[in-house]
């Protein structure tokens, strides 16, 4: 298929979170939010959408950078590129999950513009930030007319393409609590190459051992790009609590989350071999963030 | 109507003045306003790295980048990597180790590999092939390319 050219529009760059909401009402439904470009430039090409006027929130400093403290954990910016989370010490320390998917999405050249912002609020099924940071029990901030307020990151997504972010807020930052000692996540993505792809399958796991460096005391498995919203897998989940996990209960913790995905067949994959990946995965990730757990104990 | 912007861009080095529309991607305008027809403009949607440049030292898909944004940034395109008649060594590595068969390809290839040369002057194989993971060639089979990296890097740091 031929992509066109871009069709026009006027352009606006506001300096600060207030600037921005003012053109977002002055304009309404005619205004979109650019921040990285990665989709919502391709979806101007391709006609699908047209907005008349584009809000560049890029310049704004509140929503850049990535901090830390012990108290409310990781803050990161919605501005935050992909690039810029691959290359953090923090993250890779802090939210190993979160630097697990931003090492496999796209291309070096595509991570330089993305944000994670624009990811969560593309709001695609297959949305790679989203099961890590779900499976930290990561929160959204959100900016609005009426002040701000906060969502769960596992509460942002309402359909393919479809953001409980209203149309006139902004997301200005991801907060991801500070993570239990003991415990640790991962997440795995399944593509046809290696790079360049949405993920067929994505699976973040979550688990936090008790005292005994042996007990599940905690678990969340989020299963991504096989329902219309990356979804929990709480029956996969319950397997798992309580108990000393090894490969062979993550393997049957798999089988349920298999059960429970509902992805669709596409140019990508059909349903069926999805819902056997969701399996495979599920017990990689539970196995790989366990071994997390047990390295870092070690130093 | 043209609402066009005044803009100033820094292009290899050098300040450009330009009255520039809006929803023009950078790529189109370094090539059709500027005349650097080095970097190609292939699938237009970020998917194929034909469009490569280096933005702040980091590697982009032009074609996804609006001109207005890349005001007050250093780009960096395969026009700007030889010295007159001497041929940066990413650009000898290449014609030595049969990198370059077409050619389309190229400009983005060696614009990905010397953002990765600068950041990581002595990368792996594996390194090389993560960052050129976002080019697509057709001829050579990447081979070739990788070789023709690895072998620059070496020169390089020599």
């Amino acid at each position: 298929m031929f992509i066109r050219r871009l069709p026009k529009f006027a352009y606006h760059t506001p300096v600060s979170i207030a600037e921005t909401l003012g053109l977002l009402k002055t304009y309404g439904s005619k205004a979109r939010v650019l921040a990285g470009g990665t989709d919502l430039l391709l979806a101007m090409k391709k006609r699908a959408l047209t907005p008349e006027h584009l809000v560049n929130i890029k310049n704004i400093k509140a929503m850049q950078g990535i901090s830390y403290t012990d108290r409310k954990g990781l803050k990161i910016g919605a501005l935050v590129t992909c690039a810029e989370l691959e290359e953090s010490e923090l993250i890779k320390k802090r939210a190993p999950a979160l630097w697990d998917a931003a090492s496999v999405m796209a291309s070096p050249q595509v991570k330089t513009l993305a944000t994670i912002g624009g990811n969560l609020c593309s709001a695609v099924p297959s949305a790679d930030t989203a099961p890590p940071l779900i499976a930290m029990g990561a929160e959204a901030v959100l900016i609005g007319p009426k002040g701000e307020r906060t969502m769960p990151v596992e509460k942002l997504f309402k359909g393919p393409a479809e953001s409980k972010v209203g149309r006139n807020e902004i997301l200005t930052h991801i907060q991801v609590p500070r993570q239990a000692t003991n415990s640790c996540a991962a997440y795995l993505k399944l593509m046809r190459r290696a790079a360049l792809d949405l993920a067929l399958v994505g699976v973040a796991a979550y688990i936090c051992l008790d005292n005994d460096n042996r007990t599940c005391k905690d678990v969340r498995i989020v299963l991504g790009a096989v329902a219309p919203t990356p979804i929990r897998a709480p029956m996969a989940e319950k397997l798992l609590s309580g108990k000393e996990i090894t490969e062979a209960l993550a393997d049957e913790a798999g089988k349920v989350a298999g059960t429970i995905c509902r992805p669709i067949t596409d140019v990508r994959a059909s349903l069926g071999y999805r819902c056997d990946m969701v399996e495979v995965l599920t017990r990689r990730a539970v196995m790989e963030a366990l071994r997390r757990i047990i390295n870092e104990r070690k130093r | 109507m043209k609402n066009r912007v005044g803009i100033t861009l820094k292009v290899n080095g050098e300040e450009y003045e330009l009255e520039i529309e809006p929803h023009r991607t950078l790529v189109e305008v370094l090539r059709d306003t500027l005349g650097f027809t080095g970097t190609k403009k292939s699938c237009n949607e970020g998917e194929c790295g034909a469009c490569t440049v280096i933005m702040d030292g980091k590697p982009v898909a032009s074609c996804l980048v609006l001109a207005l944004d890349a005001q007050g940034k250093e780009i960096l395109t395969i026009e700007g990597l030889a010295h007159g008649e001497d041929l940066h060594p990413l650009q000898v590595a290449f014609v030595r180790k049969g990198g370059i068969q077409c050619g389309f390809c190229t400009p983005g290839m060696i614009m990905s590999a010397k953002a990765l040369l600068d950041k990581k002057p002595k990368p792996t194989t594996v390194d090389v092939r993560k960052a050129i993971s976002g080019n697509l060639c057709r001829c050579t089979g990447y081979q070739q390319i990788v070789d023709a990296v690895m072998s620059a890097a070496q020169e390089i740091e020599q």
